[in-house]
């Protein structure tokens, strides 16, 4: 088998003294799909950011595509909780685009016109590219979710993360975010997405990590998604039924 | 310090102690409001915009023939002057997009810019008595009247008061707004009233602390205080007792040499008490903290290191080898010892419990406790675990 | 009234207090931005400790040992507060508060303890600066300018102030992507590997700088003012970065220039005969300008706001 585009070993990360993520080991294959999944406070996106070196690992590893972090960045594109910036800054579209630039260009090479023209390319892949010169404030919940992501896609990366695409978008911008990550898997990409709706999980991934602060389970859908590790993962916080009736979808 | 209270000092000095002893304790007290409302630096803003008030009031008072330095008068001034500013502060937040940091950077620092024209013109009226505006920048205690001491020390006890009447809406309003709201608190009229506690003790401080420092008896308290209690009711004690001890003391301390400014040794006194707390806090100060960051990360090593054991798998982490070895749970070189192994199999019978838990009665309170280190029997009795053990047993047969 | 005297007693003073309201208000951008203002609060109040420690170690008031005091003063502060902040678990406001006072107490104590009646240190100039006296006595008219032995006599305040606004104008071209990229949304920027506590540091850094050449020349309040007022202003005219950037440049020039102008002459206009502080005029006339932004400004509401 290749090399995995991701693999966590060990993953705890602890805020004051209790850890949030316990000794987490999962695998993400190459070209695949994940969904991580688990109810509030199960350390999701805490997993995501330790990955990524946002948050500091107590102990265990990440380890992208064989290599640290540190050596792998560029090859790995990051698309942050919308609610954790401050949409009030004083920027347009197309300079939120052009971030996803920055490793590339460096802090001080100029960007030319093909920068230019490869951030609005993104845009277009996102259905934004007319709210280029917009200012950021002034778009929809679903319009800064699409502008995160055409960052993302401005990295040309070969691994996504995406921490939470859906949360409280439209119907139309998620079913533009699903086709275009479904289009980058389709370009042998491998994505990685926390994700709240359980109920589109057998549409939108083909494998799934549940996770309660350690993992309950991982793997294909068919495997992992099932009424057995759904209800070790949440609990009583599904209905009996409503378990029973998506792992159904899935077996 | 016996000396200065016992009157050898006179009897101002011991108005002017226990003036800045209440003062310290309403200090104390409303400052814990406004820390849990996280705005601290609003009474920066506040005791800045003073400034212009004294300077007016000294103005007026002359311009009517009187004593510019009436400190009653001066008090008025800046009250209504502070009481603007922390308008102002409010107003820049609520409508328009700047952020409550930079309202209150641009009025305190537009305030005191005003403050000191205004100063500059009092420098050069005719009258020329001037008389020591100055020593409200940094407070003066030193040849304080009688009926100044007077003045501070009812003031301070009339605040101390107020704090002690309006702890119930503020405590709501400052622990939970929203539900407040609910039970029928008006939170912006709250705000406001907290707002206008350190306005009261503001005004009252000018004289003894003056307007740069004592903001310190505003934030300093309840930092101390937070440090030594989660209850809010307990801060709220604690954050007033700690105010009042700094004014107390500083107070005593700075008259028993010459040339020890009061503002200063009291806000000095308060930071000693602070030191104190970071340091040696029991659960929230920087020993207690970094004792529990290294045993959590020894524990989630040799948890880890137990799992690995069980399930033969290679070690290669350096912390867990280490951890594991502290424990006597391997040998030097890498090969489990007894107790490790019967360790591992108590760790792994543990995970295998919990597991059976979480399918079992997902909802089951006890799992809020579990985060993959704490053993199981810290958390249910022995005949609980013997239940879901004999599930355990059922399951595994059938399988 | 441009004729000699004016470049004797007037163009020093205002071109410090320009180029000190620039220095300032360029940091401030980003400050405003990061939630950051009163860190320049809080420098500036450090700023006394920092010269008084620097005198009793040299027993002198050169500039030189009192600007590295107080530079020094300044780092130690924000050191302070972020040791406190994350050790103690402090919120950021408390946590500076805490700090900037105890330092401005032990400067006040130690100063008082300490023998500075042969000098000239004292609290209030620490305020308030003494820029009106920052005069060009060689100048005979605007032929000193061209003149090297006049151009000698220039106040070394003047230089100094120079050399730190072209400094600051080179470090937000250099860091400009970072300082952009780590100020709206820190995650990312860790993410993509910027180095963001340094790239925060440099930020606090150059803000220190700033604060102590404009100190010794205008004094505190005036620091204070000129980091918050005009980005602040600057940010409700526009919703571009760099636009703000220019506009806050143009308030920071403007105030200045009013401010100076208003406190030599508004008092004579008005039939007094004194004048009155220029530091505190011009941190006056930054309110006023950002006042007005506050009720007029296009862009002064949220996107939020505006349609609420």
């Amino acid at each position: 088998m290749s090399i995995p585009a991701l693999t966590l070993k060990g993953v705890t990360v602890s805020y004051g003294g209790r850890p949030a993520v316990f000794s987490v080991d999962v695998t993400f294959p190459i070209g695949s799909m994940t969904a991580i999944i688990g109810p509030n406070g199960a350390g999701k996106s805490t997993l995501l950011k330790g990955a990524l070196g946002i948050v500091p690992l107590l102990a265990g590893e990440a380890r992208f595509f064989g290599l640290s972090y540190q050596d792998a960045r560029r090859r790995v594109a990051y698309v942050p909780q919308r609610a954790s910036v401050d949409w009030d800054f004083p920027a347009r579209v197309i300079d939120v685009v052009m971030m996803g630039l920055y490793a590339e260009t460096g802090f001080l090479r100029l960007f030319r016109q093909r920068h230019r023209d490869r951030a609005m390319e993104c845009l277009s892949r996102v259905g934004m590219d007319a709210f280029a010169e917009r200012q950021i404030g002034a778009l929809s919940g679903g319009q800064q979710q699409r502008v995160f992501l055409a960052r993302a896609l401005a990295e040309a990366g070969e691994l996504y993360i995406l921490d939470e695409p859906f949360a409280g978008v439209d119907a139309a911008t998620e079913r533009a975010i699903i086709a275009v990550l479904k289009d980058l898997k389709a370009e042998g990409r491998t994505i990685i997405a926390v994700h709240h709706d359980l109920s589109t999980v057998p549409d939108y991934f083909d494998r799934v990590v549940l996770l309660n602060r350690e993992r309950i389970a991982d793997g294909p859908l068919e495997e992992a998604f099932t009424q057995t590790h759904l209800q070790s993962a949440y609990g009583g916080r599904l209905a009996a039924g409503q378990v029973a009736d998506l792992a159904a979808r899935v077996g | 310090m016996l000396a200065a209270l016992s009157g050898l000092a006179g009897y101002n000095t011991l108005l002017v102690t226990l003036g800045a002893t209440l003062l310290g304790l309403a200090a104390g007290g409303a400052g814990a409001f406004v820390f849990l409302r996280k705005r601290a630096l609003v009474s920066d803003a506040v005791s800045h915009a003073t400034l212009p008030g004294i300077g007016l009031a000294f103005i007026v008072m002359v311009m009517l023939g009187g004593d510019g330095r009436w400190l009653p008068g001066l008090i008025l001034g800046s009250a209504i002057s502070a009481g603007i500013g922390l308008l102002c502060v409010e107003w820049i937040t609520r409508r328009t997009r700047l952020s409550e940091d930079a309202a209150i950077g641009a009025v305190l620092s537009v305030f005191f810019g005003l403050g000191i024209v205004l100063l500059t013109v009092i420098q050069g009226m005719s009258s020329g008595r001037q008389a020591g505006l100055e020593g409200f920048l940094l407070g003066s205690t030193a040849g304080m009247l009688a009926s100044e001491a007077w003045t501070i020390a009812i003031a301070g006890a009339v605040t101390a008061a107020s704090v002690v009447a309006l702890r119930r809406p503020m405590t709501l309003v400052a622990f939970d707004p929203e539900y407040a709201r609910s039970q029928g608190v008006n939170v912006r009229w709250t705000d406001l009233s907290i707002m206008a506690l350190v306005l009261l003790v503001t005004v009252i401080g000018l004289k003894v602390v003056g307007l740069i420092l004592i903001v310190a008896l505003l934030v300093i308290p309840p930092v101390i205080a937070r440090f030594w209690t989660d209850r809010v009711d307990v801060m709220l004690i604690v954050s007033a007792l700690s105010g009042g001890i700094a004014g107390g003391v500083g107070t005593v301390v700075s008259t028993l040499a010459p040339g020890l400014p009061t503002g200063p040794v009291i806000v000095l006194t308060a930071f000693a008490l602070f030191a104190l707390s970071l340091l040696a806090a029991p659960r929230r100060g920087i020993f207690a903290a970094a004792l529990r960051h290294v045993s959590t990360q020894r524990r989630v090593h040799l948890r880890q290191g137990l799992l690995s054991l069980y399930r033969g798998e290679p070690i290669l982490d350096a912390q867990t080898l280490a951890a594991l070895r502290r424990a006597g749970f391997i040998r030097a070189d890498g090969v489990a010892t007894k107790a490790g192994r019967a360790a591992a199999q108590a760790r792994a019978v543990d995970a295998a419990r919990w597991a059976t838990l979480r399918s079992l009665r997902g909802d089951d309170p006890a799992l809020e406790a579990h985060d993959g280190m704490t053993d199981m029997t810290e958390v249910l009795t022995p005949d609980q675990i013997a239940d879901i053990d004999r599930v355990r047993g059922q399951l595994r047969g059938v399988a | 009234m441009l004729g000699a005297e004016f470049v004797q007693l007037s163009l020093t003073p205002m071109l410090i207090g320009i180029l000190s309201a620039v220095a300032c208000a360029l940091p401030g951008n980003f400050l405003l931005l990061r939630r950051q203002a009163l860190i320049g609060d809080a420098i500036s109040h450090v700023v006394l400790p920092g010269i008084v420690v620097a005198f009793v170690i040299t027993g002198t008031i050169t500039a030189w040992p009192m600007m590295i005091g107080a530079g020094v003063a300044a780092l130690v502060a924000v050191g302070l507060i972020e040791v406190i902040k994350r050790l103690g678990r402090v919120e950021p406001g408390a946590a500076m508060g805490l700090v900037f006072t105890t330092l401005f107490a032990a400067g006040v104590l130690l100063l008082e303890r300490t023998d500075t009646s042969a000098v000239h240190i004292d609290v209030d100039h620490a305020l308030m600066g003494s820029l009106e006296s920052l005069i060009w006595f060689d100048a005979t008219g605007w032929g000193s300018l061209l003149d090297p032995v006049a151009l000698a006599g220039l106040p070394p305040q003047l230089g100094r102030l120079l050399i730190v606004t072209v400094a600051m104008v080179l470090f937000l071209r250099v860091m400009w992507r970072g300082l952009v990229i780590t100020t709206f949304d820190p995650g990312y920027a860790r993410a993509i590997g910027l180095p963001v506590n340094w790239i925060g540091f440099a930020l606090v850094v150059m803000t220190a700088i700033a604060a102590v050449a404009a100190f010794d020349a205008v004094g505190s309040i005036i620091v204070i003012a000129m980091f918050v007022c005009p980005p602040a202003a600057a940010r409700l005219m526009t919703n571009r970065l760099v636009h703000q950037i220019w506009w806050s440049v143009g308030f920071a020039v403007l105030s200045a220039i009013l401010g100076y102008i208003l406190a030599g002459y508004g008092p004579g206009w008005i039939g007094a005969a004194a004048s009155v502080s220029a530091a505190g005029m011009i941190a006056t006339v930054s309110g006023v300008i950002l006042a007005l932004a506050c009720l007029f400004a296009p862009e002064r509401r949220r996107a939020q706001q505006a349609t609420a």
